[in-house]
Order: structure tokens, then C-alpha cells, then sequence
């Protein structure tokens, strides 16, 4: 991440020295203080709060409760597969979405605004707005009754068919946090040098060639940072899975919010954050190894 | 028009379709009367009738909620300003020892799930007398827009040259003089953006602000909480409300967001 630091401009402040050093320092400050407050000391406190009990005592009661809890395992794996479905049908549809953008189409001002306006689309709003899509009564079944596709309402979100119920909810969220990776990949896209491309075009390379040889592997670092921050915040999701599967479908980041808010115990919730933030550390590990940049395969 | 582009164009209509025909059906379901919301199959065009509008913002604890939501994001939006401009400022114009582990910090706020984050923080806020207010949510949505917000308040300073800067110090600005008459001028549409991206991320979001809360909900705190009992008219309202300003804010803001999802993309 260290490549992208811009060239500062050395203002002539700074060349005359002296006590203008720690100006940028004092500048950093109130935000230093701030991440610090608001990040390192809640963390800290996390462990705190998930290795003791409600009674105060240090130990692994809390932790026990959690693993011993029957929903916790299925909210585990429903977290891990939304994933692993979610991701490649998001990077697709990304891909296709900054090609767009990046091309040389007219209107690519309205484009770019109609792809990333997901972007400012809370998780809640999307939640409810794919409910009316997969509701019985709802617009799906409107339109594929009205193709002749169905003769009468499919029951999309049926909790005692968890599949399917996961599968509204990729959808959900393949169409509103897919911006976030557009956003990313229009970036690394647009930093590809016309050379390469049109490189590519001298030796009449196909645009499958195009792509397999020239575009993606100059976007693998962008592809790597866009897998890190998508999948960090795909252990999140929460809304989306309120909206979608009620109460019946549980999710990590749903259990955490029913241990604070329902059985008033900071405790466990704090322990199902922690187990959040170790599967976040485990996946990104994961990506930092699967594509290693070609500094540290040592080309 | 040769093949590829119109495969192109084609590609295009396609994909805006897939994120545009899910708001429409929002769109009709918030402005059409109980009886359409019910009847099936659903009608492609609304009544424009305003009753389930009307019924939402009127149903107990909305307005309230409604409030709190606007204050919340307006003090956000505020607070992350005042705290990510100097520090924008100083990484676009300075070169100091620990800049880079800076952005790196920054950057890396962003592994620390919300989960973790809101929960110890709602016990410190029950210690601070903070919890249940709208200044202990604000306080938490500004911890997170703020490592976004100093990136892009960076980029925005980085894209004031710094002649004016000089030019002015030449004239006899102090270098504060120089940085309120020269640089701030040209930098606030920048700036602007870049609270209004703290804006509608506070707006949005629904799992700290629903830990942090208890009688003082935000809006989609509220929405969230009666849901699995609410009438369809209401949701899709509630719906409507939510997305609504998300239509505004990206239109005034999409080009400044391309690059600050991530590290590489980073200007």
C-alpha cells in the first residue's frame, strides 16, 4: 500500500526548518488521539469483556456459552458461505461494471453515477427493498407469472429452506456492495498504462487475450485490496440478513447484536465480535497469500 | 458503430438496469396506496398516492427518529471534518518521517470490525453518560468515516497547487493567512464532499447506532427494530426514506470516491 504515497510537494515553509518540523505532527494529532480513543481502547476492552463473565470473574465462560449456544456454528457457516458465494459473482459483475466506465462509451459521467449509487444505499434500505422483490406477493413472482415461467407464487423466503433464504440474501448483497469493488478496480484500471493495451492490440490480441494477459495482472494488487476490504466488511453484513430471513437466518454479526441487545450481555457479544475479527485476520491471511504481489515473489 | 461497441453499450443498459429496476420497484411501492402494496400480481406503475408516506412519517417515534437520524449525520459530518482536515492538510504538504506508517494505521482501522468496536464502546458511553444520545452514535460514526474522510481530504489539498500557498506568503499572508485565503477557497468543494461522505455513511448505518441506542434511535435503528412486525406500506416508506438521500449525496460526490476504497488507488 506504501506505492500509492503521492510525491509531497515540499512547501517553503518546510525549507526554512526550524520549528515548522513538528507542525504536520501537531496537525495529525487530534486525529491520532481520536483513532486511538475509538479504536485501540474498545479493542483492548473486547478482550476484556469476552474472556470474563457477567459476573466479573477472567475466564472462558463467556466463550464457552458461545461455542455451547446451538446457533452458533450455523451462523458461523452461513457468514463464511454468503462469502465465499458473494465474492466471485461480485467481482464479475465489478469487472464488468469499471469496463464500462473506463471505456470509451458516451456518457460515462451517468454511468459511473448509476453504478456506484448502491454505494450510498444503506444495508437496511437494500434489505427491504429485495424484500418486496422476494416476498410471496412481490415483484419477482409478478414478473416471472406474468413470462409464464410459474403458475402461482413461489415462496422465495421460506425459513424452512435456509438455501434459499441464503440466496436472496447474495443477491441483496451482490447489488448493493458491489460499488465498493467498482470503485477500487476503476482505480487500478484507469492507472494501466494505454501502452500495454494498445501493445496488446499491435499483436492482435483478442479481448479475451486482452484481459488474461495484460489487464489482470496489472490490476493484481488492485484485485488484492478490493478482496481485502469487501471480504473484512462481508463478515459484517447484518441488516440484509434481518430484512431477508427475519429471525429464522443467522449470521455472526446478528448474533453478536442479539447477545447485547436481547439478552443485555456485553460479554458474549464482545465474543462473537472477537470471533469476527479472527476470521476476518484468517481470510485476509489467506488472500495475502493466494496473490502475492510480485515484490514478494521476489520477480 | 462497429460490433464492440454496440456489445458495449449493450453490456452498459444491462448492468444499469440490474442496479436501477430494484429502486423502481421502491420507487411504486412507497407511492402507491395499501390495497396496491397487497394486491398481487403488482403493478408496474404506482398510483402516486401518498397514503403510505403519509403513514409512515405520521406512526409513532418516527419523526423522533427521523431527528436524531439528521442530527447525528450532520454532527458526524462535522466532527470528521474539524479532525481529518489537518491531518489531510499535513499529508498532502509536508514530507516527515512517519507519514507512511500514518496512512498505514489509517488504512488498517478498517480490519477492526464494528462489532468489535461498538460494544466496549457502548459500555464506556454507559460510563461517560453518553450512551443513548445522539453525540455518543455521532461520536462513533465519526471514529468511522474518519480514516476515509483523511484520505480524501488529503487528495483534495494534494490537488491545490502549492504556488498559490507561496504566492500568498509572498504577499505577507502568515502561513495560516495564506492557508484560509488561498487554499480554503479552493478546496472547499473538496471539503464538502468529503463531509458528505461522513453524512450519509452515518445516515446509513444501523449496527452501532442500534447498540448505542435504547430510547433514542435513529432512523434505521427504528425501522430495523419494528420490522418483523411492520405492515408492507410501512417497510417500503421506511424503504424509500432510507434511500433517498443516497440518490442526492452520490451525485454530488462520484467522482471524489473513486480512489478511496483502497491502498493502491489511493489519489
Amino acid at each position: 500500500m506504501a506505492e500509492a504515497v503521492t510525491e509531497a510537494p515540499v512547501v517553503a515553509a518546510e525549507r526554512r526548518g526550524g520549528p515548522q518540523r513538528w507542525l504536520p505532527y501537531l496537525l495529525l494529532a487530534p486525529s491520532v488521539a481520536y483513532l486511538l480513543i475509538f479504536f485501540a481502547s474498545p479493542m483492548i476492552q473486547a478482550f476484556g469483556l469476552a474472556f470474563t463473565s457477567t459476573t466479573g470473574e477472567w475466564g472462558l465462560g463467556s466463550i464457552r456459552a458461545m461455542l455451547g449456544d446451538d446457533r452458533f456454528w450455523p451462523a458461523v457457516w452461513t457468514t463464511v458461505i454468503l462469502l465465499v458465494v458473494l465474492l466471485p459473482l461480485q467481482f464479475a459483475l465489478a469487472m464488468a461494471m469499471s469496463m464500462v466506465i473506463t471505456s470509451r462509451l458516451r456518457g460515462s459521467g451517468l454511468w459511473l453515477y448509476v453504478f456506484l449509487l448502491p454505494l450510498g444505499v444503506s444495508e437496511l434500505g437494500a434489505g427491504i427493498l429485495w424484500y418486496s422483490i422476494f416476498v410471496e406477493q412481490g415483484w419477482l413472482n409478478t414478473v416471472l407469472q406474468s413470462l409464464g415461467l410459474i403458475d402461482r407464487p413461489v415462496i422465495w423466503l421460506d425459513y424452512r429452506e435456509p438455501w434459499r433464504v441464503i440466496g436472496t440474501i447474495v443477491v441483496a448483497e451482490a447489488w448493493r456492495s458491489t460499488s465498493l469493488i467498482v470503485i477500487i478496480l476503476v482505480g487500478g484500471l484507469r492507472a494501466i498504462p494505454r501502452d500495454y493495451l494498445e501493445a496488446a492490440d499491435v499483436f492482435h490480441a483478442g479481448p479475451w487475450q486482452r484481459m488474461r494477459h495484460v489487464v489482470l495482472p496489472m490490476m493484481r494488487p488492485t484485485i488484492r485490496t478490493a478482496l481485502i476490504v469487501r471480504t473484512v466488511l462481508a463478515f459484517e453484513v447484518f441488516a440484509t440478513v434481518i430484512a431477508l430471513g427475519g429471525t429464522g437466518t443467522d449470521v455472526l454479526a446478528t448474533q453478536a447484536n442479539r447477545a447485547y441487545t436481547e439478552y443485555q450481555d456485553a460479554h458474549l457479544a464482545s465474543a462473537y465480535g472477537l470471533v469476527i475479527l479472527l476470521v476476518s485476520l484468517v481470510a485476509v491471511g489467506i488472500i495475502l497469500v493466494a496473490l502475492p504481489t510480485r515484490k514478494e515473489r521476489g520477480e | 458503430m462497429t460490433a464492440r461497441r454496440v456489445l458495449g453499450y449493450g453490456g452498459a443498459v444491462l448492468l444499469a438496469g440490474w442496479v436501477l429496476v430494484p429502486i423502481w420497484f421502491v420507487v411504486v411501492g412507497a407511492f402507491s396506496t395499501a390495497d396496491a402494496v397487497y394486491s398481487y400480481p403488482l403493478a408496474a406503475w404506482p398510483d402516486w398516492s401518498l397514503e403510505s408516506m403519509r403513514f409512515f412519517v405520521t406512526s409513532a417515534g418516527v419523526p423522533q427518529a427521523l431527528l436524531s437520524s439528521v442530527i447525528v449525520a450532520v454532527l458526524t459530518g462535522v466532527v470528521t471534518l474539524l479532525l481529518a482536515a489537518p491531518a489531510g492538510y499535513a499529508l498532502a504538504r509536508f514530507v516527515f518521517p512517519g507519514a507512511d506508517a500514518y496512512r498505514l494505521a489509517v488504512l488498517s482501522t478498517r480490519a477492526f470490525p464494528v462489532v468489535v468496536l461498538s460494544i466496549p464502546l457502548a459500555v464506556f458511553f454507559l460510563q461517560w453518560g453518553i450512551y443513548d444520545t445522539v453525540w455518543g452514535v455521532a461520536l462513533m460514526h465519526t471514529a468511522l468515516a474518519l480514516p476515509f474522510v483523511v484520505l480524501m481530504v488529503s487528495a483534495v489539498f494534494a490537488g491545490v497547487p502549492v504556488d498559490l500557498e507561496e504566492a500568498a506568503q509572498v504577499f505577507g499572508c502568515s502561513r495560516f493567512g495564506a492557508f484560509r485565503r488561498a487554499v480554503v477557497p479552493n478546496a472547499a468543494p473538496g471539503l464538502a464532499a468529503a463531509a458528505t461522505f461522513a453524512v450519509l455513511l452515518s445516515y446509513n448505518e444501523v449496527f452501532a447506532a442500534s447498540i448505542l441506542t435504547l430510547q433514542q434511535p435513529t432512523l434505521p435503528v427504528f425501522v430495523l427494530t419494528g420490522l418483523t412486525q411492520a405492515p408492507l406500506p410501512f417497510r417500503y416508506a421506511g424503504a424509500l426514506f432510507l434511500l433517498a438521500p443516497a440518490f442526492l449525496f452520490i451525485l454530488l460526490i462520484r467522482r471524489r470516491l473513486l480512489g478511496v476504497g483502497g491502498g493502491p488507488t489511493l489519489r
